[in-house]
């Protein structure tokens, strides 16, 4: 049985009760709560429905490994009971680059466009995860550092390897979430270690 | 039923970022309106995002769809204290503008530039990217939400004092942080579910 924090993210930012940082979150009470209701769907879901829990903990170790979290990517590989962790941690160093980047529709943003990796998950990896989470890794890569490079082809594989509509919206709450709860641990981080009245 | 993809077609994609109003069209079937149940209405939040494609396709998992909701209401429209309404929104088109969600930033710029009166300077960010000079408030607004938003994340205690610097106090760096961040959240959802469109003058 997976125990989870009363707030994960204190958790991961290392925010004790009553510490400055745990009153100033406060302010934003219906946030800071609807941010752990958030995870809780996610990751304590009362129906799993098209997405099994196990690939939403091999999802989020992943999105964590990639955004460099250390502390953030070992709470959930500690939650993913997986034959398949060795390779999830072999992919992340396949995987791993800096973003954002990719391409803007035709025209005067063309000249932002950045070119970066389109990561593809390795044979012997694909061989442990299986084509279904193979896909959901390949776009979960995207999704992390590529977001523009966006298109309804990407979504297509995802069909192709077995993923229903839903349980793709689903994945992307997912990802987007956990690039959501990851910058907020950051932020709150910094700021408890800068000096105040600096 | 197999699922499919949908490719919108006679539409105009905006090619440049704008504060117009745009439009949004799914890549995925959103769910029918016939299929919404009491579960999905309480996702929805707001009855009236039963009319959006892009909140129909998030209702068809309607709990995670109902706590972002109620996150980002938090977040932005709470008018206790921390940060003014305009800055929130500067950093949630900050973030979007250096994503590259031009739907994102649109919605957000505009409502920057409501708030703020400072169009222009909103225009110019959209115009110039997140490095134009928009005065040294709004410059640590910005610069702390592309810090927060490059992957993986490079804000460290220099952008927190940068922003106390700038007259914020830790309420509104607070802020600072979950608008940015949440940006990171919506802008993933809108740019891969969907694509912008620029509807026609009339």
């Amino acid at each position: 049985m997976t125990s989870h924090p009363a707030d994960v993210i204190d958790a991961l930012a290392g925010i004790a009760p009553g510490a400055h940082l745990d009153s100033i979150r406060n302010l934003r009470k219906q946030a800071r709560d609807n941010a752990q209701n958030s995870y809780l769907a996610l990751f304590a879901p009362s129906d799993p429905g098209d997405v099994p829990l196990d690939d939403r903990f091999v999802v989020a170790t992943f999105v964590a490994s990639l955004h460099g979290d250390a502390t953030t990517a070992a709470y959930y590989a500690d939650r993913l009971d997986e034959p398949c962790g060795q390779s999830v941690a072999t992919e992340v160093a396949l995987a791993t680059t800096k973003g954002p980047y990719g391409a803007y529709p035709k025209g005067p943003l063309s000249a932002e466009d950045t070119p970066g990796p389109a990561y593809r998950v390795s044979p012997p990896g694909r061989a442990c995860l299986g084509a279904r989470r193979a896909a959901a890794l390949e776009h979960v890569h995207m999704l992390v550092f590529h977001p523009r490079d966006s298109s309804p082809a990407h979504l297509q594989a995802l069909l192709d390897a077995g993923w229903s509509t839903t349980g793709i919206v689903t994945l992307s709450q997912l990802v987007a979430f956990l690039a959501f709860q990851i910058r907020v641990v950051a932020g709150l981080r910094a700021l408890a270690a800068a000096p105040a009245g600096a | 039923m197999t699922d499919t993809t949908l490719t919108p077609t006679g539409h105009t994609p905006p090619v440049a970022f704008t504060q117009a109003e745009l439009g949004w069209l799914p890549w995925l079937e959103p769910l029918p309106n016939a299929d919404l149940t009491e579960r999905h209405w309480a996702g929805l939040v707001d009855a009236s995002r039963a009319k959006s494609p892009y909140f129909m396709l998030l209702a068809r998992d309607p709990d995670i769809l109902k706590f972002r909701t109620l996150t980002d209401k938090d977040i932005f429209y709470n008018p206790e204290a921390g940060l003014p309404r305009a800055e929130r929104e500067l950093a949630a088109a900050a973030a979007s503008r250096f994503n590259g969600c031009i739907y994102c930033a649109s919605v957000h710029a505009r409502f920057a530039s409501h708030f703020s009166h400072r169009r222009d300077d909103v225009q110019r960010l959209l115009d110039d990217g997140v490095g134009a000079d928009l005065g040294e408030r709004w410059n640590a607004i910005v610069a702390a939400s592309v810090a927060l938003s490059a992957t993986p994340p490079t804000f460290d205690t220099t952008h927190a004092a940068r922003l106390r610097a700038a007259g914020l106090d830790d309420h509104a760096i607070v802020d600072v942080i979950n608008g940015a961040a949440f940006f990171n959240w919506a802008n993933r959802l809108m740019l891969s579910l969907g694509e912008p469109d620029l509807p026609a003058k009339g």
